[in-house]
């Protein structure tokens, strides 16, 4: 569904994309539509979710900042891998999207 | 999965069959970046029949600047987001035309070189886009090529400002990057802020694309431009440009507000509002003039910075642009220091699409006489875009002065402001770092703090850092802040592994022969055999001035041997311009002495701009009447010394190593 934010889906229709039919991916559990083609930060941004990992030192929320792979600050953990740059990814179906905490090695100490 | 991308070009970037490059093939040209410097270079090149290989990080053409829908998308008006795009759609068109063997998703890491004709581009491919792990997927590719052109574009400059980290604050160019590609918006009420025109590009963007954007706030004044009228004048097409976005802006009444900034975002877990205020000429914010204006999001920039870490690995010279960012030194052909080493577009100073279009042409015009000694025909070609670059680069100068951050920036932010993002280093911290332990320049203030020293290595943070660690200057505020050129060894995370994979670890970052960064002596510039007699012959007495206009280009290339374009080198020759070089200096371009100097010396033909501030006066460069591009430098106490870089093992550990624990 289109979040209040983007809603109504406006860059979609300027640019006319007719895409095939949306997929789900899911972020903390939450179902969200996702375009074929768009990053993983795209698709959190469309449904409105601007952060997706806590900083190591503060805990401070953090997401996409640069939005082209410099800054390093939309880091997340797909489908069980940490310290992923949202930004670049590209969604497909089925992905499992968590919020990324400190360094991302909770829970990978294995 | 998109794995790498190895095919010619044959569709837009989705090309599903796409075998891998042999390793050992040898290309003419290799161009990093296909941005509108790399297109233009690349399809230039192939179509005067080099082999080009193109790589690029990104999954399909058009750098930052056309970005676009992926093709799956299937957007049926991607120039919706464009001004320009019938450019891009014909540079693409050549590109599939003219055989470019494109390599996408391809990152590269650094470029190493084993002489002057044979390079080594390493890129990664496949999972790269995580900085932890290295993906199963995760592969090195190295290609190989006689001659390399670097169009790495630039990235966006940021400085802080109290509640820059909350969700929401976002880059202006990030902005516009995540609006082009992925269709989205980070809020629904942008104000943009910062300086530079990217941000009416940007505004124009976002309202277009159904944002409200409630302020856009410029710190500099745009009467700046009036200090540079010939410039401006002579630059017709970035007035169209303007327009265009004027119009968008003004349509949804949307009013630049100069001099002022945002001086501080609110919120708890994303931003709320901002504070914006009034600014004096130094950009220290005037007491008083604080207003508060709502909004879910901002996008803010202060212009762009040269990406240009590959050339500075491997020792090239580089100069000091009027905002005090460095940009790559060239020759009056786009080589760099490093012979055989091209650059256009951004890396060679910020300019735009338009500049980078024409440097990339020229730049590949150079390459393909250097390497076949085919001269560029119509030969007018070749002096039409010098002359345009060279008006445009008057116009960059002067864009770049107008928009300069002020050193009185740093009085908005409080101790509390986290400057480094990644490794949350308040600016407290580098103050005490600088007051308590002496740190004065950006390196030290790093290694006393970790500013600077997590993921994004510096690219965020480094003009904060730098502004903060150098001593006030005794100068006018006006003075650029003191920053080092970019040394980072390594433009990506790379695993250790394919460190090790290098060939010779040793051999390929050293500098090269001492001698050849001169390069002063370009064999591929038509104008190089003509001596100063020549050009003051009155072949054209209505345009005195223009020596371009001087060169005849229906004669034929008399002292230059097509078949040898190395001929010009011959010291026994006595029109060879490197003769002008003291050749007791081998060492100057790498050197902390000017490195510009012998590469683009004044026009000594232009009466207006005598070599006055900007050196010795040399024929080399006798084109164009337009005001020479400041592009000789003072020295730079910042500039590498000429000792061999380290090799690649002292390299700085993998981002995950060494975090605070
Ligand atoms: S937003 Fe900067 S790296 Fe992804």
């Amino acid at each position: 569904m289109n979040s209040p934010l983007n809603s109504p889906s406006k860059p979609t229709e300027l640019v006319g994309a007719a895409p095939d039919p949306p997929f789900t991916i899911t972020f903390d559990g939450r179902r969200l539509d996702a375009l074929p083609g768009q990053s993983i930060a795209a698709v959190l941004w469309s449904a409105g979710i601007l952060s997706w990992r806590t900083t190591r030192g503060g805990g401070r929320p953090r997401g996409a900042f640069c939005g082209i792979g410099q800054c390093y600050d939309c880091l997340a953990t797909v489908n069980g891998r940490p310290n992923r740059r949202a930004c670049l990814v590209t969604a497909s179906p089925g992905d499992t999207v968590t919020t990324q905490e400190g360094n991302g090695h909770a829970g990978f100490e294995e | 999965m998109p794995g790498s991308r190895s095919d010619t070009c044959a569709t837009d970037g989705a090309s599903e069959g796409h075998e891998a490059l042999p390793e050992d093939a040898f290309h003419d040209l290799a161009v990093i970046g296909a941005g509108p410097a790399g297109l233009a270079g690349a399809v230039t090149a192939a179509e005067l029949g080099l082999s080009v290989v193109m790589v690029d990080a990104a999954r399909q053409p058009g750098g930052q600047f056309y970005r676009h829908p992926a093709a799956a998308t299937r957007a049926t008006r991607p120039e919706a987001l464009h001004h320009d795009w019938p450019t891009f759609t014909d540079l693409r068109d050549r590109l599939r035309t003219g055989g470019v063997t494109c390599l996408f998703d391809h990152h590269v890491w650094t470029v190493t070189r084993k002489a002057e004709d044979d390079w080594t581009v390493h890129a990664l491919t496949g999972d790269v886009d995580g900085v932890c792990e290295p993906g199963d997927g995760q592969r090195s590719t190295r290609v190989r090529a006689r001659a390399v052109l670097l169009a790495t574009g630039s990235y966006e400059r940021q400085l802080p400002f109290p509640g820059w980290t909350l969700p929401g604050v976002v880059g202006a160019g990030g902005a516009q990057a995540m609006l082009k590609s992925g269709l989205v918006l980070p809020g629904r009420r942008v104000v943009v802020a910062g300086s530079g025109p990217l941000l009416l590009a940007v505004a124009a963007s976002l309202v277009t694309a159904g944002a409200e954007v409630p302020e856009l706030v410029e710190a500099s004044s745009y009467f700046g431009y009036a200090h540079h009228p010939r410039a401006v004048a002579a630059q017709p097409h970035k007035l169209t440009e303007g327009a265009h976005h004027a119009k968008a802006l003004l349509r949804h009444r949307v009013r630049p507000r100069t001099r002022h900034a945002v001086t501080e975002a609110h919120g708890t877990d994303r931003v709320e509002a901002v504070t914006v205020a009034r600014l004096d000429d130094a950009w220290r914010p005037v007491p008083g003039t604080e207003r508060r204006i709502d909004c879910d999001a901002v996008a803010v920039g202060h212009g762009l910075i040269p990406q240009i870490d590959l050339a500075t690995g491997l020792g090239c010279a580089t100069r000091r642009t009027a905002d005090g960012a460095y940009a790559l030194a060239l020759s009056p052909l786009q080589e760099t220091s490093l012979r055989g080493l091209w650059s256009a577009g951004e890396t060679s100073g910020v300019g735009g699409a338009q500049q980078a279009m024409v440097e990339g042409e020229l730049a590949a015009l150079a390459v393909t006489f250097r390497l076949t000694g085919r001269r560029p025909a119509p030969l007018s070609r070749l002096r039409s875009l010098r002359r345009r670059r060279d008006r445009m680069n008057a116009f960059a100068d002067a864009m770049t002065a107008t928009h300069a951050p002020r050193r009185g920036w740093t009085r908005w932010l409080t101790d509390e402001t986290d400057v480094c993002r990644c490794e949350e280093v308040p600016a407290g911290r580098i103050r005490e770092a600088v007051t308590e332990y002496g740190a004065r320049d950006a390196r030290s203030a790093k290694l006393l703090t970790r500013a600077g020293m997590g993921w994004c290595q510096g690219r965020v943070c480094g003009w904060a850092v730098s502004c903060l660690a150098t001593p006030a200057p005794a100068a006018p505020p006006e003075e650029p802040p003191s920053t080092a050129p970019d040394r980072r060894p390594l433009a990506t995370p790379v695993p250790l592994g394919a460190l090790a994979d290098l060939p010779d670890p040793a051999a390929p970052l050293a500098p090269a022969d001492p001698a050849a960064p001169l390069n002063p002596a370009d064999p591929t510039d038509p104008a190089a055999p003509l001596g100063p007699a020549d050009l003051a012959s009155p072949l054209d007495p209505a345009n005195p001035a223009d020596p371009a206009d001087l060169l005849d280009p229906t004669e034929p290339a008399a002292p230059l041997d097509p078949a040898n374009p190395a001929a010009p080198l011959d010291p026994a020759n006595p029109a060879d311009p490197a003769d002008l070089l003291d050749p007791t200096e081998p060492a100057a371009p790498l050197g902390p002495a000017d490195p510009a100097a012998p590469l683009d010396p004044a026009d000594p033909l232009d009466s207006a701009n005598p070599a006055g501030p900007f050196g010795p006066a040399s024929p080399l460069d006798p084109v164009g009447p337009a005001a020479p591009e400041p592009r000789l430098l003072p020295p730079d106490p910042h500039l590498p010394s000429p000792a061999p870089h380290p090799p690649p093992h002292h390299l700085p550990p993998h981002p995950t190593e060494g975090q605070p624990s």
